[in-house]
């Protein structure tokens, strides 16, 4: 049979288990309202997923019990991925019940009504940020260090070529893995954090006058940053990057300032976008007008009137624009542009250990070394995307 | 006598807040015969939408009916699938919300709303429904109906969309509408007008309607019979008649008496004593079009002056001009004698000090993100220079004077405050900066009742008092009744008429005048029918405001 018959009969026992799927619970329910005013699209959903699940679960028990060699390696990233999941859910899930055990009354009541992706998405940051801020004590050896053995497999096992000394294995110049990537979350997630600082800053302090002053300033300034929008971000970065290359030799400015700057600015132009229309719907209101008519300065206007009542859509906005400014910081240093070596950082590790790739059909332990770095990179912008998720869905006051 | 057409018993409908449901209707019985119009009144939180909307089988988010039965014409709307729901609302059960402009799409023309009922419910086909949408036009009295369906709705006034929104509920022939406050958003001379089409239509068509409100004088025109409402419980029914002249709880006749309030008479000023505040011969303008053409009054000590006239009429532009938003074009403002400049950023802070505003919405006067200490202590410290405990004092004294209890106010925040005691801070914080004069603007209109009255009453003491002088804009005539002692009357940007009270409120004056007086609704249940009879049809509301 050709792909598409296939395709085509899965998507007719999908449609026809829907449909059935209603009818039984009808029937069998005794025509209670939840099957009853069942729309036929969300029958069809909850039979399309369960036998997703279905065919999730079968391959796993497949990938189980294949024989070590081919057949297992086929199943090598599928067994990592699901055990990774189950061991997520547990931990999110203990952290959260941990949280409801311990704290205050208000902290409790908020790990109530936390969602399981949320304590996920907070126990990563909490881990990653621990893990950069006391890198130097946990990680066994030096981001620098040389330690011999090139190329060791991951895993630590003798058999396909690992080392216990080294558990994610050392890369081409015999560097150990764990090592740079502990030092990495330093330096990425840092030099990340403080360009998402600088780029709130003078975005939100630029959008706020904005909208408080208007007239031409506003003009001037929302005009000056549709140019800047105009051009792609990453290219122009690029573009700067490689201009400030030259500078960073001539005045002897570390390359990493440039970078930190450039991106802020660059970042800071959304930030202004969000700052400006928020603050726009924050100056008409009449505690405004009654703060201008009491004789107050724009200080005071902008910092204790505005900002308080902008918090929350530019927390949010913060956790987004942290991921993109650390993708960005990421792209660049794949580029080779951006954190410079021999400091380590998860951009440069994927792309200088990037052509182990290829060996994923017949050697995954060995392909696993690029994805370690890209992996910490993804896990870190979707849990915050989790919490941020969270923190919108609270202040917009969406119950349910 | 035949069933009932709703019947709702033992209703209980419960609201979710901070993980636990809590009680919103406790209990409520109503039946509604056919043709038959029910006026629900009662504070806001009382529960009058609530029940509103259960009649329909409906409820908002975050609430669940939890208890009782509603049945209308015999079906059981709480057990009714979704399918059998969807073949009665919008076919057999309408509803007008409080604001049209708010509920119709903007983006369509109103003949396309009004016939996707009609079509969707296969009662007409598309042209049919224009021509019934053209014909109810008519009958509701919109101007030029032939083609007025065909604008969208930001082209239309905010009286007439109310008025298009009925004849959209009324496409199908429905048996049964919910009025969810129609008129509490329109001017008294446009409200009439919409009172007197939605009375004749309910009237012709035979159909039974649910009147919300909260203005006695309106359900006493609308409605058949009255039931009260009080924090989601049921204070009595009976029909309108006997409901006004002799209502039996204490509760109904409090709403009752609260329309008696009246400050006493005060002396009259002397002539040669130099106003408070004055505003000269005030020309201002948006743009390149004045919308105030000369503008006179004086404010004396010691004295409420109302400003009164509908929306747009500029009244509250001439606040803005004497605050210093607006500087007008031609003329000046002057404090106690002194000229101001004209715009507020070249006044001195003590020029700021002696006029304050308060506002109409507490809601967005004050900032929700400071406490009550913060936001009266701010103007204490700004221009007092009182820190610390001395400030601290000051903040307890203006909340005593409020008749807040202050240790147990001080440090919440304002969203922690019911409607009227958000409108005390906003007044404690104009008296922080101690002045002379306090612009009201239309302090009361958002609230209830019997809250209103409360805050009247505390201005009144206020200034007996401090002997502050008060301009007040509003719209609303009883309010003027109450606490003015002189009155500008506005129209278009310009003063048609100003004088003491009592000579206002005495024929003969000047015809805009009358009209505005005679267009607030009045306890009694024949006001409207009279009123009606007395000018006719087409010579009340804008109409006649147009013919002036």
């Amino acid at each position: 049979m050709s792909v598409w018959m296939w395709i085509l009969t899965i998507l007719i026992v999908i449609l026809a288990g829907g449909w059935m799927f209603r009818k039984v619970g009808q029937i069998t329910s005794g025509n209670t309202p939840y099957f009853r005013d069942m729309p036929y699209g969300v029958a069809v959903g909850y039979v399309a997923a369960a036998l997703t699940l279905l065919f999730v679960i079968t391959t796993y028990i497949k990938a189980l019990s294949a024989e070590p060699g081919a057949e297992a390696n086929k199943y090598f990233f599928f067994k990592l991925a699901i055990h990774f999941l189950l061991i997520s859910a547990v931990a999110a899930w203990v952290f959260r019940w941990l949280g409801r055990q311990i704290g205050t009354a208000g902290t409790r009541k908020l790990f109530r009504q936390m969602p399981l992706t949320a304590s996920f998405g907070i126990l990563v940051i909490i881990l990653y940020a621990l893990t950069a801020i006391f890198a130097g004590a946990i990680a066994p050896y030096g981001q620098e260090e040389i330690l011999g053995n090139a190329n060791v497999v991951p895993g630590g096992d003798p058999n396909i070529g690992g080392d216990p000394k080294y558990p994610l294995g050392t890369d081409q110049i015999g560097r150990d893995i764990l090592s740079r990537l502990i030092f990495g979350a330093q330096n990425t997630v840092g030099i990340a954090f403080a360009t998402t600082c600088l780029a709130f800053f003078i975005g939100a302090s630029l959008g706020f006058l904005a909208a408080t002053l208007g007239g031409w300033l506003d003009q001037l300034l929302s005009r000056a940053v549709d140019a800047l929008m105009a051009i792609p971000a990453l290219i122009f970065a690029l573009l700067l990057m490689t201009i400030a290359a030259v500078w960073a030799n001539k005045f002897g400015i570390p390359l990493t300032l440039f970078m930190v700057v450039i991106i802020a600015v660059i970042d800071a132009t959304r930030v202004f976008r969000l700052a400006r229309a928020v603050g726009t719907s924050i100056v008409v209101m009449d505690y405004i007008e009654a703060a201008k008519l009491r004789g107050e300065g724009l200080t005071y206007l902008i910092f204790r009137e505005i900002l308080p009542n902008a918090t929350a859509p530019l927390l949010a906005e913060f956790g987004l624009r942290f991921c993109f400014v650390f993708l960005t910081i990421a792209s660049l240093s794949f580029l080779g542009v951006g954190i410079q070596p021999p400091l380590a950082d998860w951009g440069t590790m994927v792309r200088d250990l990037g052509q182990f790739i290829n060996f994923a059909q017949f050697a995954p332990q060995v392909a696993l070394t690029p994805l370690l770095a890209a992996s910490a990179i993804a896990l870190l912008t979707v849990a915050v995307n989790f919490v941020v998720d969270w923190m919108l869905h609270r202040s917009s006051g969406l119950k349910e | 006598m035949s069933d009932p057409l709703v019947k709702i018993r033992d209703l209980k409908i419960e609201g979710r807040s901070d993980e636990t449901w809590t009680p919103i209707i406790n209990g409520v019985d109503l039946d509604l015969n056919r043709g038959e119009v029910l006026g629900l009144i009662g504070e806001s939180g009382a529960g009058k939408s609530t029940i509103g909307l259960a009649a329909m089988g409906f409820t908002r988010d975050g609430v669940r009916i939890s208890g009782g039965s509603v049945e209308f014409d015999g079906i059981d709307l709480l057990g009714a699938s979704a399918a059998v729901k969807r073949g009665l609302l919008g076919k057999r059960i309408a509803y007008v919300a409080q604001s049209a402009a708010a509920s119709f799409n903007p983006a369509h023309k109103l003949i396309d709303q009004h016939t996707e009922a009609p079509t969707q419910h296969n009662v007409s086909s598309r042209s049919e429904s224009v021509q019934d949408g053209v014909e109810l036009y008519r009958r509701l009295r919109l101007p030029n109906p032939d083609e007025i369906g065909f604008r969208y709705p930001h082209q239309v006034s905010g009286g007439q969309l109310q008025r298009a929104m009925t004849a959209m509920a009324m496409s199908c022939r429905p048996d049964l509408i919910i009025f969810d406050e129609p008129t509490t958003a329109l001017d008294v001379t446009t409200q009439i007008e919409v009172l007197a089409a939605i009375r004749d239509i309910v009237e012709q068509f035979d159909t039974a309607a649910i009147y919300i409100t909260h203005d006695l004088a309106v359900v006493a025109q609308m409605a058949d019979k009255i039931k009260v409402l009080l924090k989601g419980d049921e204070v009595e029914e009976a029909d309108t008649r006997t409901m006004l002249s002799a209502p039996t709880q204490d509760y109904t006749k409090s709403l009752w008496a609260v329309r008696s309030f009246e400050r006493p008479k005060k002396p009259a000023v002397l002539t040669t004593a130099t106003p408070i505040v004055s505003v000269c011969g005030v020309t201002a303008a948006y743009g390149k079009i004045d919308v105030l053409h000369d503008v006179s009054f004086d404010i004396h000590q010691g004295r409420t002056v109302a400003v009164v006239g509908e929306s747009g009429s500029g009244k509250s532009t001439t606040a803005r001009c004497i605050t210093g938003l607006l500087p007008p074009r031609i003329g000046h403002i002057e404090f106690d004698g002194v000229e101001m400049p004209l715009d507020y950023r070249k006044r001195n802070k003590d020029q700021l000090r002696q006029a304050q505003m308060i506002y109409q919405m507490a809601d967005t006067a004050l900032n929700p993100r400071k406490s009550i200490g913060e936001i009266i202590g701010r103007p204490v410290e700004f221009y007092m220079g009182l820190k610390g405990r001395e400030k601290r004092k000051r903040v307890e004294d203006l909340l005593a004077e409020i008749e807040l209890e202050p240790t147990q106010y001080i440090d919440r925040l304002p969203s922690e405050l019911s409607g009227g005691q958000k409108q005390r801070i906003g007044i404690a914080r104009a008296l922080a900066a101690e002045p002379k004069f306090i612009i009201c603007d239309e302090v009361t209109s958002a609230l209830d009742q019997l809250v209103a009255e409360g805050i009247l009453k505390l201005l009144a003491k206020l200034q007996d008092e401090l002997g502050l002088s008060y301009m007040f804009i509003t719209h609303d005539l009883a309010t003027v009744r109450a606490i003015a002692d002189e009155v500008v009357v506005m129209k278009d940007g310009e003063v048609v008429e100003q004088g003491e009270k009592a000579a206002m409120f005495q024929p003969p004056h000047h015809p805009y005048t009358d009209l505005l007086l005679s267009s607030v609704p009045e306890m009694d249940p024949d006001w409207l029918s009279n009123l009606l009879n007395e000018r006719g049809v087409d010579n009340i509301g804008d109409a006649a405001v147009d013919k002036m």
